[in-house]
């Protein structure tokens, strides 16, 4: 690296204090405000909770605490279902993500070089239409006399129509719809860096393939694996729109509830205190995932730098 | 071509089926004469006619237009600082908390990031005044927070690709840095940009979780206008709507294979 030139302390200056300043005002400030509100009283006001503080009489300063809320979303049953059934549902989706994606990646990135562009286009072209537009599509394909039903009838696979949607599992397939891009995408910019001579030299060695994939091909994809359960993971454990829409009335999911509450309870420190809980559960699979993505970034712009001298 | 990769075609196969049933059944009833999604009763266009003619829906759609185009904007300024400042400036101090911040806003479910975004705006309002009720403003802020995390992702792998040997060349010259940024590094990163900037666009054209949050009365997005009519038992206007939004990607789409393509020969 040169001495930094006297001049180019502006740049630091912005391209760190800029973004910083930016991420710092409007995403972690209206987390503290979250926890502050999470701990007010509900009220019939305008904002609709309780001052957290306030000067009464000569200059005494009361300060309210109630975690009454947070009593209520761990001892209420419907909380605690709707928490375990968010990561349950969150779990078997980044299961049939990875079994569905790892192929289908696995696949992109062994196709010859000039098919791999439009293949991956393909992937993410969905994407670039209306999601909520392609989830009211899967409620016309899944209904009773959808296209599911009559296809499967047609089969002789089954001869009563299956009442699919508003189920579990009408929410298992529009999640791993929605997110199936976002497991496909990590999995394949970590194969197409594989090195291939080393499946090579495991035949060349007597190895059969399905053993080479499991000693060498699998623990090698490892982060890309990683990488993309939790870019499914975490975000579904709080998703509203598919169990709303696909789910039914029935089905618990904290994304959900926390917009109930919100919306038409109207209570807004129990959503607040929901957000909290949710977020204290996010926080390990997220931590693991930054660990990971900070050491492959770092190697990444390490390359980089190392290109630059 | 061998003969063990014929399962994983077929596993290749049925994920662009599943991909793709979706989006081809929208664009087949937007044609169907019934209002019944489901049944079939002959070929029409008129829910294309009346979508022209739906105010409500037109309104919203201009409005996310407006939303989508500054926030884009701003999160590709915003994002490639970040993107600058990650490749470029090191092992800084605060590094590890930056990148968290950065990292943060891909994986969080809206729900949380919507709802801490209308607290964080009503806090201030009641404190400082502004911003004067939610709307455009809170719903282009909240957007441009979360899209700019996925620009960042997009321009530094590009920044961190790139060969650096025209800057220094440039630097020997006696170029200035920030000449030097804008004459080679930027157009060198342009399609990172541009690719960051659509990101952008088509997150917020697609939020419905967090512009329900942060907006107020008066200022309804297309989602929500969708969402409202899906909960309601849908017209197929919005299969006509999608029909053209797919239309107009997959043309975006190829007009830029096809420069690309021109470009490279």
């Amino acid at each position: 690296m040169k001495a930094p030139h006297p001049r180019r302390r502006l740049s630091p200056l912005l391209n760190i204090g800029a973004p910083y300043l930016w991420l710092c005002l409007f995403f972690l400030l209206p987390f503290l405000i979250v926890l502050r509100i999470s701990i007010a009283e509900p009220a019939l006001a305008q904002p609709p909770y309780t001052a957290l503080w306030e000067w009464i009489d000569d200059g005494v300063l009361s300060i309210q605490l109630n975690f009454q809320n947070f009593m209520l979303v761990v001892e209420d049953e419907l909380y605690l279902a709707a928490f375990l059934n968010s990561l349950w549902v969150a779990l078997v989706c980044t299961v049939l993500c990875l079994l569905l994606g790892y192929p289908m990646a696995y696949a992109i990135a062994t196709a010859r070089e000039r098919w791999r562009v439009l293949l991956l286009l393909l992937i993410v072209l969905p994407f670039w239409t209306s999601f909520l537009i392609r989830v009211y599509a899967w409620m016309g394909i899944l209904k009773q006399n959808g296209l599911l039903n009559h296809f499967l009838i047609w089969l002789g696979v089954i001869d009563q129509p299956l009442t699919i949607l508003h189920t579990q599992l009408a929410v298992y397939i529009g999640v791993v719809y929605s997110y199936l891009p976002f497991m496909i995408l990590p999995l394949y910019a970590n194969l197409t860096r594989l090195d291939f001579s080393l499946l090579e030299a495991a035949a060349d060695l007597g190895c059969r393939p399905w053993r080479a994939f499991l000693k060498i091909t699998l623990p090698l994809s490892l982060p890309g694996i990683v990488a993309g359960s939790m870019l499914v993971f975490i975000p579904v454990v709080g998703e509203f729109v598919i169990p709303d829409l696909l789910g039914g009335p029935r089905s618990l999911m904290v994304g959900k509830m926390l917009w109930t509450e919100f919306f038409s309870n109207k209570d807004w420190p129990l959503a607040s205190a929901l957000a909290i809980v949710l977020l204290a559960l996010l926080v390990v699979p997220f931590v693991l995932m930054q660990r990971l993505e900070a050491t492959e970034a770092q190697r990444l712009d390490d390359a980089a730098d190392g290109r630059g001298q | 071509m061998n003969r063990r990769r014929w399962p994983l075609l077929a596993v290749l196969a049925f994920g662009y089926a599943f991909l793709y049933v979706p989006v081809l059944l929208l664009i087949i009833y937007s044609f169907n004469e019934s209002r019944l999604v489901t049944v079939w009763s002959g070929f029409s266009t008129k829910w294309y006619g009346e979508l022209l003619h739906n105010r409500q829906l037109l309104d919203a759609a201009w409005l996310s237009v407006r939303i989508a185009t500054v926030s884009a904007t701003v999160a590709v300024i915003l994002g490639t600082l970040a993107a600058n400042a990650l490749v470029r400036h090191g092992r800084f101090r605060g590094r590890t908390g930056f990148e968290l911040l950065l990292t943060a806003p891909l994986v969080m479910p809206d729900v949380i990031i919507g709802l801490s975004m209308l607290l964080l705006f009503v806090a201030m309002q009641q404190l400082i005044g502004w911003p004067h009720g939610r709307g455009f403003t809170t719903i282009a802020i909240a957007h441009i927070t979360f899209s700019m995390a996925y620009v960042a992702v997009v321009v530094r792998a590009r920044l961190a690709q790139m060969d650096r040997s025209l800057e220094e060349a440039a630097m020997d010259l006696g170029a200035r840095p920030l000449t030097v940024y804008l004459s080679i590094t930027l157009p060198l990163i342009a399609p990172a940009l541009l690719s960051g900037w659509l990101l952008a666009f088509t997150l917020s054209l697609d939020d419905l979780v967090i512009a329900s949050f942060v907006s107020g009365p008066g200022s309804t997005t297309l989602p929500m206008v969708i969402y409202a009519s899906v909960r309601m038992g849908v017209s197929p206007q919005i299969n006509a709507l999608a029909t053209i939004v797919v239309a107009l990607v997959t043309l975006a789409v190829m007009v830029a294979g096809m420069t690309m393509r021109e470009r490279r020969r």
